[in-house]
């Protein structure tokens, strides 16, 4: 990286930091909520892109990583003078009722828990191919989810956590999310990412090389893993509650959808997605409301719309834009430097033609 | 949402606390009349990833429309059960189709990923789509008399679809043997499934040999699907996802591409889930977590299932 990169990234860190503390004094709340939901998209969709786009890995377990995250906040963070309350139906295993964690520390080790859960189910899984490993991951996903809700005495099963402390405000959510881009992006600049590149290509090849494939994959599915449960817990905390039914592998196809949006296997390209399609979610909830131009009603509009126009939109992609916003490309200063340039250029080009 | 509904669907009425032999036969044809019906949906995921090499997602979406179809044929139109399973069935072999014209068609050289990605994402809006048109509340199955009535044998009543589903599975099942082992669109369906390229090269017409499949799989899953919902009288949009997931798990279980091996599959699936419970009610709970265990082990033991040949693997 230039000197006058490294510039420009840290004055755009800066901007960012501006910008968190403009929203935090004058957005209003939903506003906040859309901009936090978003960044914790962000995180989630990274993730599952450093194991399915960069890995090449197509895992599709991510909403099971993401409830471990998510359940590890939700139980240790609500006080213990309310949990009794919430706790109504079976009161909480003896052993954890008395153990209350600071949010941070709830956050870590739910993320360290999730890559350890992702470590067991690895070592068997990873040796599949394409699209047993999804449905075996799905699977596994669709286990967790199981496990939670039976296990009442822990996670209050089907019922849920609910007065969860909602401490993750707008700092702490965008802070984690630049972490973690930061993680994500140095590690996949490193030798590491260099041999996961190289997987994804062509494992026969990258064996041939001399990359471990075993130790390499595991890597990539427990990071992923981590920052899926770190994303699970902001989630937990921005929403205040978690439930099972919060975390069905319908959510991972809501992530594939913005990493296919985005390019399997950008950064750059996940993060915009995220935005895009998680904004995007949010403002198009009118399309779920009964519509009615100059007094007729139009009869499209009706609950389940959005999530129809949503799911064609990840068929479309697939089927004509394979690359997706970003293909495997990504934004840095040159190109938006460049830009600039290009766009002069053109502008000069068709005034020759003129 | 989803498999609470479905678990509910599923729940078994006779109280587990003591094995008696009475309700141990009651398992027994729980057993055997569900693995049948896994055994009619695995054989369409069999069938498709012997010829296209893919797990077609929308598989279990394709059994759950088909379940919607004859909930309309009959409680809304009001047809006869015997005309309303015919147009069901054809309805559902058109709509096997299109999938496969609309989704998979384009991307026939596209890379393994996108095909997956592509199977996913018509699974997801064909769900999408039922929670849409239908809405997400379940539907009541209309009851058909001729199948609900039941009969009494040892104490223990049972419905007549009960003894109906094995034996209209084993009549299919011969059907389709028929069609792929003796005649000439089968004779094509085994080349291609063997070797795509030489069996291009040899004339055979792979589209058409392509569409007869989805033609064929999907109409398996219409006839799952409408003994599916007169035993378990429930229909929503999500009803198809876990019983696909599990067929798919059936087919790898009795060797992927083998259609003996799906049927064998779908009752071992099937029977043990019923017996998992029958054995063990406390695990009741962890019912669908049966057929991912078994998936990892026999991934783990026998890749190639327990029908299945082996096959190298190649650079």
């Amino acid at each position: 990286m230039k000197k006058e990169d490294k510039i420009l990234s840290i004055i755009l860190i800066a901007g960012l930091f501006v910008f968190i503390a403009v929203a935090d004094k004058f957005f209003n709340l939903y506003v906040q909520r859309v901009l936090n939901l978003c960044a914790i998209y962000t995180i989630l969709a990274l993730s599952m892109n450093l194991i399915n786009g960069f890995t090449g890995l197509f895992s599709l377990g991510h909403a099971g990583f993401m409830a471990i995250g998510a359940y590890m906040v939700g139980i240790f963070t609500v006080p213990v003078e309310i949990r009794p309350m919430v706790y109504f139906m079976k009161p909480m295993h003896p052993a954890i009722a008395d153990i209350e964690m600071p949010f941070i520390v709830a956050l870590i080790l739910g993320g360290l828990l999730s890559a350890f859960i992702a470590f067991l189910i690895g070592a068997p899984v990873l040796r599949l191919r394409d699209d047993y490993l999804a449905i075996a991951t799905l699977g596994f996903s669709e286990i967790i989810r199981i496990v939670i809700t039976n296990a009442q005495s822990i996670t209050n099963g089907s019922l849920g956590i609910k007065n969860i402390p909602p401490v993750a405000n707008i700092w702490w959510i965008y802070i984690t999310m630049i972490i973690s881009i930061a993680f994500i992006v140095l590690l996949i600049n490193s030798s590491y990412g260099r041999a996961f590149k190289a997987i994804r290509e062509d494992e026969i090849a990258a064996e041939a090389m001399g990359i471990n494939l075993f130790k390499h994959k595991m890597m990539s599915f427990m990071i992923g893993a981590f920052f899926a449960g770190i994303g699970g817990g902001l989630y937990a905390a921005l929403l205040g509650t978690v439930d099972p039914k919060n975390f069905l592998f319908v959510l991972t196809y809501n992530f594939l959808l913005i990493i296919v949006l985005g390019g399997m296997g950008s950064v750059s390209g996940t993060i915009i997605s995220a935005y895009v399609v998680t904004a995007g979610q949010e403002w198009l909830r009118f399309l779920d409301e009964p519509l009615s131009i100059g007094g007729i009603a139009i009869p499209l509009f009706r609950p389940g719309f959005r999530m129809v126009i949503f799911s064609l939109l990840l068929m479309i992609i697939v089927l004509f834009y394979r690359d997706g916003l970003m293909g495997t490309r990504e934004i840095n200063w040159e190109m938006i430097k460049n830009f600039g340039k290009r766009f002069k250029l053109r502008r000069v080009k068709s005034g020759e033609v003129q | 949402m989803v498999s609470d509904i479905f678990i509910n669907a599923l729940f078994i009425p006779a109280t587990a606390d003591a094995v008696s032999s009475s309700s141990l036969w009651q398992y027994f044809a729980n057993g055997v009349s569900l693995g049948s019906l896994y055994a009619l949906i695995a054989i369409g995921y069999t069938m498709v990833y012997g010829i296209l090499r893919l797990i077609n997602f929308a598989h279990g979406d394709i059994f759950m429309m088909a379940a919607y179809f004859a909930f309309f044929g009959i409680a809304v139109f009001h047809l006869p059960w015997p005309i309303s399973f015919i147009l069901v069935i054809v309805a559902t072999a058109l709509l096997g189709i299109t999938l496969e014209r609309v989704a998979y068609r384009p991307l026939r050289d596209a890379p393994k990923n996108s095909i997956l990605i592509s199977a996913i994402g018509a699974s997801f809006f064909l769900e999408n789509l039922a929670t849409y048109l239908f809405s997400g509340k379940p539907k009541a199955f209309p009851e058909i008399a001729f199948f609900a009535d039941t009969v009494v044998i040892g104490g223990v009543s049972i419905q007549i679809v009960t003894f109906f589903i094995p034996v209209v599975t084993l009549i299919f099942l011969a059907v389709l043997l028929y069609i792929v082992n003796k005649t000439k669109v089968g004779m094509a369906m085994r080349a291609v499934s063997r070797d795509y390229e030489t069996a291009m090269v040899m004339g055979v017409d792979i589209n058409r040999v392509i569409t007869f499949t989805f033609a064929i799989g999907s109409a398996l899953a219409a006839v799952g699907a409408i003994m599916w919902g007169t035993r378990y009288p429930q229909v929503q949009p999500m009803m198809g996802v876990m019983p696909g997931l599990k067929c798919f798990i059936a087919a790898v279980v009795g060797g992927i591409g083998n259609i003996p091996g799906a049927v064998l599959g779908g009752f071992i699936l099937g029977f043990g889930e019923i017996m998992l419970i029958a054995l063990l009610p406390s695990l009741t709970g962890y019912r669908d977590a049966f057929a991912f265990i078994l998936l990892i082990l026999i991934l783990l033991f026998r890749p190639t299932g327990i029908l299945g040949e082996k096959i190298a693997e190649k650079v």
